[in-house]
This record gives structure tokens, C-alpha cells and sequence, in this order.
């Protein structure tokens, strides 16, 4: 029988990686009869989703933007400037 | 999960690197250093700096990998010149003050409240503030971690090695210490203040 503490982490992995089957089973018949974990387990689950949105969105406009066109292009340009400057300094 | 077979043993055209890095490279910063402006900066710097000295590139890592280090050796700096500390919490009294939420059989110490609807917190923009805040006080290692997990443009070999993680075991543990860590914090500056919020 796992302690709740085991299961703690087990739900947390289970958002990086597949479980095996053995802890999947473990981990269900704990949750099923422990109302803490099983709390705590929702609750990892809301911040995972969350997570999710906030560095994957921009549709929907929330969460954090990607680089925005304007910064992206300015920094392209420094960057080609830069090239530019290495190859008059050393001709190939 | 982004794959790192295939990948070019010399480095890209660096024409082509805000295209193919640059929101890594900005999500990254934005969590770090909650300001878009300082963010692009970091991330230009970041740039020039590789360009410098991309003739050193030993592609033992990915080019991802190799320019989000030096973005977050960048944003270190920047943090010690600006006399920002950082989120420096012993690594010790954090795995203690965790442990604390345990009783030494595995038992929970803590009450844990149920969170009513919770996704709704996210039509609030509100909510969003706090989380991020919630991530970015994540002690460093954490929040690096978190945020590049999240980013999810680095493979779990990638991030270990550029986060110095000796195992991937270790990396779940860590994951599972930012996570309870976020679920405190979310407990307390969001779903028991929900109520009291109106204003």
C-alpha cells in the first residue's frame, strides 16, 4: 500500500511520464479511497492544464505572448547588422 | 516533446535564429524577468553574444539548449548588477519545509480545501498574474526547471543537462517539489482569497 506522500509523487510524475501499469493501479485504488490525495491530485492536475495555457497560448491572447513581430524583426536586424560587420572586417 | 535527432552537428544560420528560437528564448526571459521590454533585450543580447562566439559551438548540445544557457547565465548577470536576489532558497529547508506537509509515516499533515471550479480562474486575467508570480518565486532551480518543462521545446535529456540534474529521477522529484510548492501558493493567493476579492 503506497503512503499518501508516495502517491503525492507518483501523481506528479504521472504528469511528466507514462506510469507503469503496476503504479497506475496502485495509484487508482489509492485515490479512490483517500479523499486528501484525491484533492490533491485534482489540484495538480488544474496547474498542469494551467501551465499548459499559460506558455502555450496566444490565441486565446492570455498567458505568455510569444516574441512579438515588431521585437522579433528588430532583433533580426541587429543580428544581420552584426553579420554584415564581420564580413567587411574579414573578407572570405 | 521537441525530438533532438537529426540535428545539424555545426551550427544554423544565425538569420535564422529568431525564427527558430526566438519565443523559446522569450517565453524563457518573459518568466524570469516579468517584463517584455527587459525580456527582448536579454533575448537580442543573448543573440549577439552567440553569434560571438558561435565558432565555439561543440554541439554536445542542441543549439536550443546552448542559447537558452547563455540566456540564463544573461539574466543572472543581469540580476546581480541590478542587486536582485535571486530566489536563492536552501535546497535543504526546502525539501524540509516539504516534508513538513508529511508525517514521517507518508500520512498528510496539512488539510488540503477543495478548489470549487477552478478553471474557471481562467477567464480571469487576474489569475494569470498570480500564477506567473507563483512560478517566478519558485526558489531558481525550480523555476528554471518549471518554466523550460513547460516551454516544452527541450527534451528531459536536454534540460538535465543544461540544468546540471544528474538523473531524470532527480527531475522528478524536483517537478514534484515545484508543483507542491505552486499548489501552496495558488492555495493561498488565489482560491482562499477568491471570496474575499470583491472590491
Amino acid at each position: 500500500m503506497l503512503s499518501c506522500k508516495e502517491v503525492g509523487e507518483l501523481v506528479s510524475q504521472g504528469i511528466d511520464h507514462k506510469l507503469t501499469l503496476r503504479e497506475k493501479v496502485a495509484l487508482k485504488m489509492h485515490l479512490f479511497i483517500c479523499k486528501t490525495c484525491s484533492c490533491y491530485d485534482k489540484q495538480l492536475q488544474f496547474i498542469a492544464r494551467s501551465a499548459r495555457r499559460l506558455m502555450q497560448s496566444n490565441k486565446t491572447g492570455q498567458g505568455i505572448p510569444p516574441l512579438s513581430q515588431t521585437a522579433g524583426a528588430r532583433i533580426n536586424s541587429t543580428i544581420k547588422q552584426q553579420l554584415d560587420d564581420e564580413q567587411q572586417q574579414r573578407p572570405e | 516533446m521537441t525530438s533532438t535527432e537529426g540535428r545539424p552537428a555545426t551550427i544554423s544560420d544565425p538569420a535564422t535564429w529568431v525564427a527558430q528560437h526566438g519565443d523559446a528564448l522569450f517565453r524563457y526571459a518573459l518568466m524570469k524577468m516579468r517584463d517584455s521590454s527587459q525580456a527582448e533585450d536579454m533575448v537580442q543580447e543573448t543573440f549577439l553574444a552567440a553569434l560571438k562566439a558561435r565558432h565555439n559551438f561543440s554541439g554536445q548540445s542542441s543549439e536550443k539548449t546552448w542559447l537558452i544557457g547563455i540566456l540564463k547565465h544573461k539574466i543572472i548577470d543581469h540580476f546581480r548588477k541590478h542587486k536582485r536576489e535571486q530566489n536563492s532558497d536552501d535546497i535543504e529547508t526546502l525539501s524540509e519545509q516539504l516534508d513538513q506537509q508529511f508525517s514521517p509515516r507518508g500520512h498528510w499533515e496539512i488539510t488540503l480545501t477543495h478548489w470549487q471550479d477552478p478553471d474557471r480562474a481562467h477567464e480571469n486575467e487576474a489569475f494569470w498574474k498570480v500564477f506567473s508570480a507563483c512560478i517566478t518565486h519558485l526558489p531558481d532551480h525550480l523555476a528554471d526547471l518549471f518554466i523550460l518543462r513547460e516551454i516544452k521545446e527541450l527534451s528531459t535529456e536536454e534540460i538535465c543537462k543544461l540544468l546540471d540534474i544528474s538523473t531524470t529521477n532527480n527531475m522528478w522529484v524536483m517537478l514534484s517539489r515545484a508543483r507542491m510548492r505552486l499548489r501552496n501558493c495558488l492555495d493561498s493567493r488565489w482560491f482562499n482569497q477568491d471570496n474575499r476579492k470583491v472590491r
